[in-house]
């Protein structure tokens, strides 16, 4: 694929629209899912099933004033929910859906994508910092603590898989577990041969991705109970929203990734028809437990996070590694 | 981490926590001086929604300061209208028909469950999880269906009288309160599977705000406060009242003294209640729910009456001084969540916020009724 | 050693019996009332406002024996009678009802001895003026009899 700019241009506004929809009517979807889970309707009023409500919110929130408060560090201020969105589309742009479906395959996009994915804790710690709130600065700092404690057992655990696949090329490690569900990575059955540790690693990712998203019951960021409304106290108007979509589009990227590493990608569980519905079946099949998730967990305290991951995730994710290494140097 | 820290901070910051905050629920006001993320010293600020509700008491006749006694504690009204009736009651000398006092207790219990689910799911909520305050709510809306039914309101009652009862409870509230409590059951072992014995809501009560029985005896805590840190004291029991020494019940104490304790008392009480409602139910007598005779305007003898009924959220004491008018000369009302609230400024030093937090959740504080 | 998997494992069923809990509470049916379309019925002993009682010829029934404005805690009733030459009772000439300080507490209910006065089951009563609370309740006996 020849990188002209109206390829660039094409993609990224494919993966703009595709991260806009998404965040939108996710939000309704966790709406509609706490809802049912409470055994309360949910959104109703606005056209059938309440599709129409997250057209509306957008519009509110975009129609509403965006306040600055008075000492804040304006340029950060603004710039942070930017930066909060901005990542997450780039990291779009590298994700295959399908053997077809991709808008710019690299070889090291999955490093692409981490270097990305770390940059919204940046957002978080700038829009916390410079609200001068001291509950968003609270807020900041836990959610950078959280990132960094995260991030490691996540790399860990991606390692693994690149080892059993021996490429960064997303393509490649979708690739490789193709041909039904018992080649994929989630599997002890192929995936790092006979590795029984590979189910657990790949719930060690789920867990590091539900932290890494800043979702519940890992939402200390937010923690509406502890800090009113944590890093975004002080954004109105879009800036918020930004905040919010980036949120969601974080929870997409964190379920794309899963697919792609553990779940085979595209690839169909009986070895028919792969394409790209298979990849979309899975992500939301994801998504949906993210929101399942969320609605029936109390949210970790600081200390009970680190502790999960430097000493449940970490210790086993390296051991996970370190028998990968050694069963695949073996056979 | 669960010993408390103490602290030598370089520099700290005030967090002013409340009175408008998610999490003290209604207009409490902490004053965190915060070292980082843990607390330095904090100073509780009360007074925002003072009513003079003991004053009002002094400038009208006894009867018309039974709708002042709802207002106090809104979740568990009832209670606090039982120990008025009780202490004009015991000082007028006037007689209780058996039938009113067995719907007392019946309603009383039921007032409870409903003040300790409101608690139970406000609490959770303050943890971070949401549906389980709905599921409580489902379940509170089954009592308050039943008690509007009965007592024409769903939060401020007004239902007891001196001498009685405002209403006879009917054939359908006795058998929808069976239902409820068949019901109830299944909700509490659903609350248990899905609460209690989550290992992330274990992770943050156990070992999270101890309180001694020293610091509890010195503030004067009571309820399923004092009863979660070992102290078996229980009005109900200790000083019974009413009809409460025919029911046979237990009192849940539990000795670890951390929040979790404070928790499992009241999801105890819960299903305590719940038995002693089935039994009122069973030996509910004949008979009217007001007394023949009563006089019509009401006047204590000269002297001073206390009175004090175990309420949702410990021992509420009343105290009437009267010299022979129509009203009060002096009264006191002794709220528990006042004493409770307390423990709050030494017992929340060196925790993170989000630990105080939830302790504060756990001591279970209704605003309206500490302020008066 | 053993105690760290076993914590592990059994935090890890304590969190699916809580999913599966809330799986199954997705799928019973829904319990809140949607209200603007919906509404609750009262109970029968529902204490709203109170009004009054007309008797037969769509009179109140009420004699102005102030009882009710004495019981009232909140002094929130107001009313006032006269007697017309050649009658033996007195006649209702108003009675206000102040709902911006009335707590619905019964007690006016309670203290009436001829039956004069009853709860409504109106709870819809919101309003932008405070002017909308002073109900006048012989005026809307009037406008209940047409």
């Amino acid at each position: 694929m020849t990188l002209t700019f109206i390829n660039v241009v094409a993609a990224v506004i494919i993966a703009i629209a595709f991260v806009a929809a998404n965040a939108a009517y996710l939000v309704w979807a966790e709406r509609k899912g706490a809802g049912f889970i409470q055994r309360r309707p949910g959104p109703l009023e606005n056209g059938p099933w309440g599709l129409l409500q997250p057209p509306v919110d957008g519009i509110k929130l975009m129609t509403k004033q965006l306040l600055i408060p008075g000492g804040v560090d304006k340029i950060i201020f603004v710039i942070a929910p930017v930066l909060a969105m901005f990542p997450t589309i780039v990291s779009f742009v590298t994700i295959p859906f399908s053997e077809t479906i991709v808008a710019h395959n690299m070889n090291i996009g999955l490093l692409m994508i981490f270097v990305f994915g770390s940059m919204s804790a940046m957002a978080l710690l700038m829009g916390g910092w410079s609200s001068r709130n001291k509950y968003s600065m609270i807020s900041s700092v836990r959610a950078v603590s959280q990132a960094v404690a995260y991030e490691i057992p996540m790399l860990i655990t991606t390692i693994t898989v690149v080892l059993i696949a021996g490429s960064l090329d997303l393509m490649e490690i979708v690739g490789k577990q193709t041909g039904g569900f018992w080649h994929w990575n989630v599997w002890p059955l192929k995936a790092g041969l006979f590795n029984i540790l590979m189910p657990v690693s790949f719930l060690i990712f789920f867990v590091c991705s539900l932290a890494e998203t800043n979702r519940a019951p890992f939402d200390l960021g937010e923690a509406e109970s502890e800090l009113v409304a944590g890093f975004h106290t002080e954004y109105s108007s879009m800036g918020f929203g930004l905040f919010f979509m980036g949120e969601y589009a974080n929870i997409v990227i964190g379920a794309c990734l899963t697919t792609i590493l553990f779940l085979g990608g595209w690839d169909c569980p009986f070895g028919l028809f792969p394409g790209v519905w298979w990849f979309i079946i899975k992500i939301y099949a994801l998504i949906c437990t993210f929101i399942w998730i969320r609605w029936t967990f109390p949210r970790t305290t600081i200390y009970s996070l680190l502790n999960l991951s430097w000493k449940v995730l970490i210790p086993i994710s390296l051991f996970n590694l370190l028998l990968t290494a050694g069963l695949l140097k073996v056979f | 981490m669960n010993e408390p820290i103490v602290l030598q901070p370089d520099e700290t910051f005030v967090l002013n926590v409340g009175p408008q905050h998610p999490a003290t629920h209604g207009v409490l006001r902490v004053k965190m001086t915060m070292d980082g993320e843990y607390i330095y010293d904090a100073e509780t600020v009360i007074g925002y929604i003072h009513r003079m509700h003991e004053k009002m008491a002094e400038n009208r006749p006894y009867t018309q300061y039974l709708p002042n006694l709802s207002r106090l504690d809104y979740l568990s009204a009832m209670a606090y209208c039982h120990g008025y009736v009780l202490a004009v009651e015991k000082a007028a000398g006037i007689e209780v028909p058996e039938r009113a006092e067995y719907i007392r207790a019946i309603t009383v219990e039921m007032n409870r469950i409903s003040s300790h689910l409101v608690w139970f799911g406000a609490f959770v909520l303050d943890l971070g999880g949401f549906s389980p305050l709905m599921y409580a709510f489902d379940d509170r809306e089954q009592i308050l269906d039943l008690l509007e039914a009965v007592t024409g309101s769903r939060l401020t009652y007004c239902y007891f009288r001196f001498g009685g009862v405002y209403n006879d409870i009917d054939d359908d509230f006795i058998e929808g309160t069976r239902r409820f409590i068949k019901r109830m059951r299944e909700a509490l072992k659903m609350y248990r599977k899905l609460v209690t014995t989550n290992v992330i809501l274990m992770k943050r009560l156990q070992g999270i705000g101890p309180i001694s029985v020293d610091m509890c005896q010195r503030y004067g805590a009571t309820g399923p406060v004092a009863r979660g840190s070992g102290i078996n004291y229980d009005v109900r029991r200790n000083e019974p009242y009413s009809v409460y020494p025919e029911f046979n019940f237990d009192i849940p104490v539990y000795s670890e003294c951390d929040s979790y304790a404070r928790y499992n008392v009241r999801m105890e009480e819960m299903e305590q209640s719940l038995r002693i409602i089935e039994q009122g139910l069973d030996k509910l007598p004949g008979g009217p729910v007001n007394p023949e005779k009563k006089p019509k305007t009401i006047k204590l003898p000269p002297g001073d009456y206390y009175s004090a009924v175990e309420a949702g959220r410990g021992s509420f004491g009343i105290r009437i001084v009267s010299d022979g008018d129509k009203s009060p000369y002096r009264l006191k009302l002794r709220s528990p969540t006042f004493s409770n609230m307390h423990l709050f400024d030494e017992a929340c030093r060196g925790m993170l916020i989000a630990d105080a937090l939830a302790f504060m959740g756990s001591l279970d504080l209704v605003i309206p009724e500490m302020d008066r | 050693m053993l105690r760290y998997f076993n914590d592990i494992l059994m935090g890890l069923w304590s969190l699916i019996i809580g999913m599966g809990i809330t799986f199954r509470e997705f799928f019973k049916p829904k319990v809140t009332l949607l209200y603007p379309h919906q509404s609750v019925k009262m109970p029968a002993r529902y204490r709203g406002h109170v009004e009054l009682i007309p008797d037969d010829e769509g009179q109140p029934l009420c004699v102005v024996c102030g009882m009710c404005e004495k019981a009232c805690p909140s002094n929130c009733i107001s009313i006032s009678g006269e007697k017309p030459e050649g009658s033996k009772r007195k006649v209702l000439t108003s009675y206000i009802l102040d709902f911006t300080k009335c707590s619905l507490c019964g007690s006016c209910v309670d203290s009436c001895n001829f039956g004069a006065i009853r709860y409504t089951k109106e709870y819809n009563l919101a309003s932008t003026r405070k002017e909308d609370y002073h109900f006048d309740l012989l005026k809307r006996l009037e406008e209940s009899k047409k």
